[in-house]
């Protein structure tokens, strides 16, 4: 049996399902899956590698709120917004990162400089509240129907295919990274990076590439959200909260594994939205109480993520390529 | 010199004794133990909530349970890990963060709620000082001034410093290790007690408290040198100024992104902290 | 007082000692020698309780040491000067002094023991405000034994206490031990430099890959062709 067939199903399947999907509700959560999926896959880019970012809400922010005051203020399609939100995140991805490599500043503590980072993001918009609006957040400017231009759209299939195409865009992404000589290199990096060093791999190049591909495509992930949800708030798209969201997810799912991402969106997407629904408004914070609890036990008991712990349990045959343990 | 400059700079002061506090239980907790408790400021949100439910006894109380719970994090959380990747200890703590949130949440609603004690502003020399911050830099250094007492001429106190010099060696002078983890926890909780007593009294408590100070606890920390309790307490002050100045040129968040932005310019040119040896 | 029966132990999967038997006798003074890599320190480590053994007897005043941690090992009165001193470099030598009297029964003989750990290194007086790890290695090693004496053990075991020093102060550390041993403290001491070493002690063992090779008094092992010819280069 080809190993291709299963994949095709599912693709089939996927590209069905919004004729499937027996309400709006659930087409809408199976977007926002998507959506969120592509940026933790981003995410896992670097976290794999050890380059663990709480600074990725900065990202997420540039590129959301870049499209969105660039639509509102000077007409600007988001076609061309969000590519502009996606270069400056870029740039500043290589303003911190590169220093950083280049000084070696690694393990806690670039954890905490990209912290600092998601801060500075998330109090610049605030700061700057007479265009963003500040910590009430903004809307971008509706059209009256549906408009390409504008990337709005009333039916949310558009919607669907759109975070579809950005989602197996991701996963191409990280399948293209993990099988490139630079994740080797990128391995040996976060083994021992002097020994990577020693050996000529040009430890900052490469970690660079990786971080602003990761960079690029949060940015693109946080401005479809905003084009998706038309509101952009600085705490949920900046700063420590959201950068911690990412972290988590990414590790609930498993970040050693192309899916292990998206199994972290699923997880505590669907997660959020249950308890949300089964709790009501009466237990707000019920969700993220027994979500925070889960995080705790999986990073103690299983690192690797759900799909990791999966695949270990699999036979070895079905595994293309194993990861190191963390 | 701009009387109102001098205001600023004085309440930067102010501001500074507390966040001094929190540095250095942060740093005392990475010092020993090597880890980051990155919900730190989730324990001082948690004690906010204490001395606001049970004003009478309310300070003793809130220094206690947040001891208690500093112990419970170490016991609970950080003992299973001790040997795992550093960042995996970072991202459980993580976790903690996370819960500790929405558990409050759970329990008081996002409500602000404040003590409803207004303590007076002080007027002097046309400046206008709040007796809180007052009242809560003089504790704060107390503090700092007790823990140092307490680390410098005590048994004790002596072992916790030596220990993250060398693990495995205390143990041949009798020191157990996991004993000393766990004093260490209880201390930083209490730091942690202690400095939302002194904070309840100027900011309304809510769930999500903790992350109008802890990331800034944490650059403090990094910029005195992870795990150098004196850096810290500089440290502390130095960043507190520059929001306090910064806040008095431009706004609040522009003096924050400031020290941020100084944190992580600084972080380039001295990795090992502004006090720490390379 | 000290007696090990058939002891073995292992890093990992490299076993590093096999089967050593050993005693030591109140108020000896024994050594046991050895090339690099003979297990001398890990023996030490055993003992101590920092390395636990995989098999075999240990046993301190006829109670069972096997499987005791470090730090209750030393409240059972044996003190280990570890291979390169292993002073805390940040703390004043009166405070690493202190942390070797953190067992409650020796905190309370504070005062008294430092005063007397005091008069027996005048030096270490001098220093006490100094930072460890800022003293010249002959003045560490003299800060690590006294460490140990803080806890009055009734044992004391030292690891290469002359390793990477200066001969005159390598010369210095010998009297200061023999100081120590006519003080009437029973000593286990590990040294390469087995000329020395045999000057001062009762008796010896040679360790040779994990095994003990040779055992006898003092006199005898200087009196061995092998040892003479290994070890004393005669």
């Amino acid at each position: 049996m080809s190993t291709r067939a299963p994949w095709l199903a599912g693709l089939a399947a996927l590209a069905a399902l919004p004729w499937l999907s027996p309400s709006a509700y659930f087409l809408h959560i199976v977007i926002l899956i998507l959506i969120w999926g592509f940026i933790y896959t981003a995410w896992s880019l670097m976290g794999k590698f050890g380059l663990v970012s709480l600074g990725h809400g900065a990202f997420l922010g540039t590129g959301a709120y870049t499209a969105g005051l660039l639509w509102n203020f000077a007409g600007l399609t988001p076609w061309l917004g969000i590519p502009i939100g996606v270069a400056l995140a870029v740039l500043i991805a290589v303003v911190i990162g590169y220093p950083c490599f280049r000084l070696k500043v690694v393990g806690h503590y670039f954890a905490l400089v990209t912290l600092a980072l998601a801060e500075v993001a998330r109090l610049s918009i605030v700061a700057a509240r007479d265009i963003t609006g500040g910590s009430l957040g903004m809307t971008p400017n509706g059209v009256p129907t549906s408009s390409w231009i504008a990337i709005q759209f009333a039916d949310k299939r558009y919607f669907y295919f759109l975070a579809l195409g950005l989602w197996l865009f991701g996963l191409w992404v990280w399948r293209r990274v993990d099988t490139s000589m630079a994740s080797a290199a990128l391995e040996a990096i976060s083994e021992d990076e002097g020994a990577a060093a020693a050996i000529g791999i040009h430890v900052t190049r490469q970690k660079l590439t990786v971080t602003i591909i990761s960079a690029a495509m949060t940015a693109l992930g946080g401005a479809l959200y905003g084009q998706f949800v038309m509101y952009l708030n600085p705490d949920t798209l900046a700063g420590v909260g959201v950068s911690l969201q990412i972290v988590f997810a990414a590790i609930a799912g498993g970040m050693y594994s192309m899916l292990g991402p998206t199994v972290g969106a699923v997880l505590t997407i669907v997660l959020g939205e249950a308890l949300r629904v089964w709790f009501g408004t009466t237990w707000i914070g019920a969700a993220n109480t027994i979500y925070g609890i889960l995080l705790v036990i999986f990073i103690i008991y299983m690192p690797r993520g759900i799909v990791g712990l999966v695949a270990s349990r699999l036979p070895a045959r079905l595994l293309p390529a194993r990861r190191p343990a963390l | 010199m701009d009387i109102y400059l001098v205001e600023a700079l004085l309440n930067g002061l102010l501001l500074g004794g507390v966040l001094a506090l929190l540095a250095l239980g942060l740093n005392l907790i990475f010092g020993v133990i090597d880890v980051v408790w990155i919900a730190y400021a989730e324990l001082v949100m948690c004690g906010m909530y204490v001395v606001y439910w049970l004003l009478a006894l309310a300070a003793l109380i809130a220094i206690l349970s947040v001891a208690v719970l500093g112990l419970l994090v170490h016991q609970l959380i950080i003992a299973p890990i001790l040997g795992s990747p550093a960042i995996n200890q970072l991202l459980a703590t993580g976790g903690l963060l996370f819960f500790l949130q929405s558990f409050a949440t759970l329990l008081f609603g996002t409500d602000f709620r404040n003590i409803g004690l207004r303590l007076p502003i002080l007027e002097f020399a046309d400046m206008n000082v709040s007796f809180a911050r007052l009242i809560a830099f003089g504790v704060a250094v107390l503090g700092a001034g007790a823990l140092y007492g307490f680390l410098s001429k005590s048994f004790l106190g002596t072992a916790i410093r030596a220990i993250g010099q060398d693990r495995e060696i205390v143990g041949l002078m009798g020191v157990d290790q996991r004993r000393i983890y766990l004093v260490t926890s209880a201390i930083g909780g209490a730091l942690a007690g202690l400095a939302a007593c002194l904070l309840v009294l100027q900011y309304d408590v809510h769930p999500f408290i903790g992350l109008s100070f802890g990331p800034i606890t944490f650059m403090i920390c990094v910029l005195g040198g992870l795990g150098n309790m004196l850096g810290g307490f500089v440290a502390a002050f130095i960043m507190s100024e520059i929001i306090s100045v910064g806040g008095f040129y431009f706004s609040q968040e522009i003096g924050e992104v400031l020290a941020f932005v100084v944190f992580i310019a600084l972080i380039f040119v001295r990795p090992q902290g502004i006090f720490g040896r390379s | 007082m000290l007696e090990i029966d058939n002891l073995s132990a292992a890093y990992g999967s490299f076993q590093a000692l096999f089967g050593i038997n050993l005693r030591v006798d109140a108020g000896e003074t024994v050594g046991v020698i050895g090339p690099n890599g003979a297990g001398k320190t890990t023996l030490m480590r055993v003992i101590s309780g920092l390395l636990p053994g995989r098999a075999g007897k240990l046993a301190f005043e006829g109670r069972a040491l096997t499987g005791v941690p470090a730090y209750r090992v030393v409240a059972r009165g044996i003190a280990h000067v570890p291979e390169n001193r292993r002073l805390f470099p940040k703390l004043t030598v009166e405070e690493n002094l202190r942390i070797g009297a953190y067992m409650p029964q020796a905190r309370k003989h504070f005062g008294e023991r430092l005063a007397w750990v005091y008069e027996l290194f005048p030096r270490l007086a001098e220093r006490r405000t100094q930072l460890a790890g800022t003293m010249s290695g002959g003045e560490q090693q003299m800060c690590a034994i006294a460490r140990a004496l803080m806890s009055k053990p009734k044992l004391l075991l030292l690891d290469e206490p002359s390793a990477g020093l200066a001969p005159l102060v390598v010369q210095q550390v010998f009297d200061l031990v023999r100081k120590i041993r006519s003080e009437g403290f029973t000593v286990l001491i590990v040294e390469q430099n087995v000329q020395q070493l045999l000057e001062l002690v009762d008796r010896a063992y040679l360790l040779e890959v994990g095994r003990i090779k040779l055992s006898g008094m003092a006199a005898e092992l200087k009196a061995n062709a092998f040892v003479r010819q290994a070890y004393l280069g005669l």
